[in-house]
């Protein structure tokens, strides 16, 4: 077991979002406000680690030729769970997230986890896989919403930072989306190649 | 039926409400097969497809599991459907338009797990649109999907021979493009149809 590298491959070096570039239209979509992310990563940190020890406990079971398609049963079971325990409990949340919750099951990050890593490994390790790839996305979703929500809104988690009127609208409507990503993507590159050049 | 609420829908999701650019569904496609105009249009051409034989077809299912109280079922349910259409639909290809097969190749069964697909069946539902309703929702939804990786890819052939900072070399570059044509959608938002 080694946990630590786990933990520094799903943050940092194999981050779903920013290195594998997993999962793109939730962390466009929701990242307007940190309450949002926050719990958008939390919902998919929580069905991704079930899913991965659930298929890692299957793994001998599942045959060969339809194991997509029972991966993908597993994912929407733990899906609808999450659902209907967000609209029960934190309806404010699940209000917020809307259409993309459900979106989940077809959020490429779970399926490629549960096929490239869940269905070879022990249930353990495939827990700790699915709580360190999680977190790695959670990050991101709250930089995101965190960069998005002050330059957009003025705000920090609902917390007025400078007044409304300074603030620049199109960060928080679709196309902010698609430039804060790029820029965050595109540091990312430029980091890879320094640390690669200093070696 | 009222010819002026279809155009409306169609309308919407073609150009307001463009599936890609404004509601961020269907993203990774989007991405990914927009490098080469030819087989992006294969990929739009498959989606509208699909779209629209599986808003057509989740539509009594739904009908089903509202009948029988198992609403929470839903989302199980589409996958499953979608799934199982896509798997349909390449074998009904194989057999019967095996040149309209090989053309789409491996982007037929990309699309199940394109977001894009799920959500405008699970839209359907949340506006609660009629059959013919949801029918023209799904092929539109298609069709802005098909306009935008359009005009994405041809501006990506020509992205390849620009000269970006190393950094924005590749993805960057292509969300930054991407973030400019949500802009210039923006433009579409107070669209209305006059009568």
């Amino acid at each position: 077991m080694n946990i630590g590298k786990q933990l520094k491959e799903g943050l940092i070096t194999q981050n779903p979002v920013l290195v594998q570039l997993l999962g793109m239209c939730s962390v466009l979509a929701i990242t307007t406000s940190i309450a949002n992310g926050i719990g958008m990563g939390l919902s998919v940190t929580v069905i991704l680690t079930l899913s991965n020890i659930f298929i890692s406990l299957l793994r001998k079971i599942i045959p060969e030729q339809i194991r997509i398609a029972s991966y993908i049963v597993v994912i929407a079971g733990f899906v609808t769970i999450v659902d209907l325990l967000l609209q029960a409990y934190l309806p404010e949340i699940a209000e917020g997230l809307g259409l993309f919750i459900p979106l989940i099951v077809v959020n490429c990050i779970l399926l490629a986890r549960a096929e490239s890593f869940a269905s070879k490994n022990t249930p353990l390790a495939a827990a700790v896989d699915g709580i360190c790839q999680g977190l790695g996305y959670t990050l991101v979703l709250v930089v995101m919403s965190a960069i998005r929500e002050l330059l957009g809104s003025g705000a920090l988690a609902g917390r007025q930072i400078f007044p409304a009127n300074y603030a620049v609208m199109i960060m928080t409507l679709p196309a902010g989306g698609f430039l804060t990503l790029g820029c965050l993507i595109a540091l990312v590159q430029w980091i890879q190649r320094k640390t690669k050049g200093g070696k | 039926m009222d010819w002026t609420t279809l155009l409306d829908i169609a309308l919407g999701a073609i150009l307001i409400n463009n599936f890609i650019l404004v509601q961020f569904l269907g993203i990774c496609p989007f991405m990914g097969v927009s490098k080469k105009m030819d087989t992006a249009v294969g990929m739009g051409f498959a989606v509208i497809f699909v779209m629209g034989l599986a808003a057509a077809l989740c539509y009594p299912v739904n009908l089903l599991l509202e009948s029988l109280d198992l609403r929470y079922m839903r989302t199980v349910a589409f996958v499953l459907v979608i799934a199982a259409l896509v798997e349909l639909v390449e074998m009904f290809l194989r057999k019967s338009l095996p040149a309209l097969y090989e053309a789409l190749g491996v982007y037929l069964p990309l699309i199940t797990t394109n977001c894009a697909v799920l959500g405008v069946v699970l839209l359907n539902v949340q506006e609660e649109y009629n059959f013919i309703e949801s029918v023209v929702y799904g092929i539109a939804g298609g069709a802005g999907f098909l306009v935008a990786i359009m005009l994405f890819a041809s501006i990506r052939e020509r992205l390849e021979f620009s000269d970006p900072p190393k950094a924005f070399q590749g993805f960057p570059i292509a969300l930054i493009t991407a973030g400019l044509m949500a802009l210039c959608f923006m433009g579409f938002s107070g669209l209305q149809i006059p009568w």
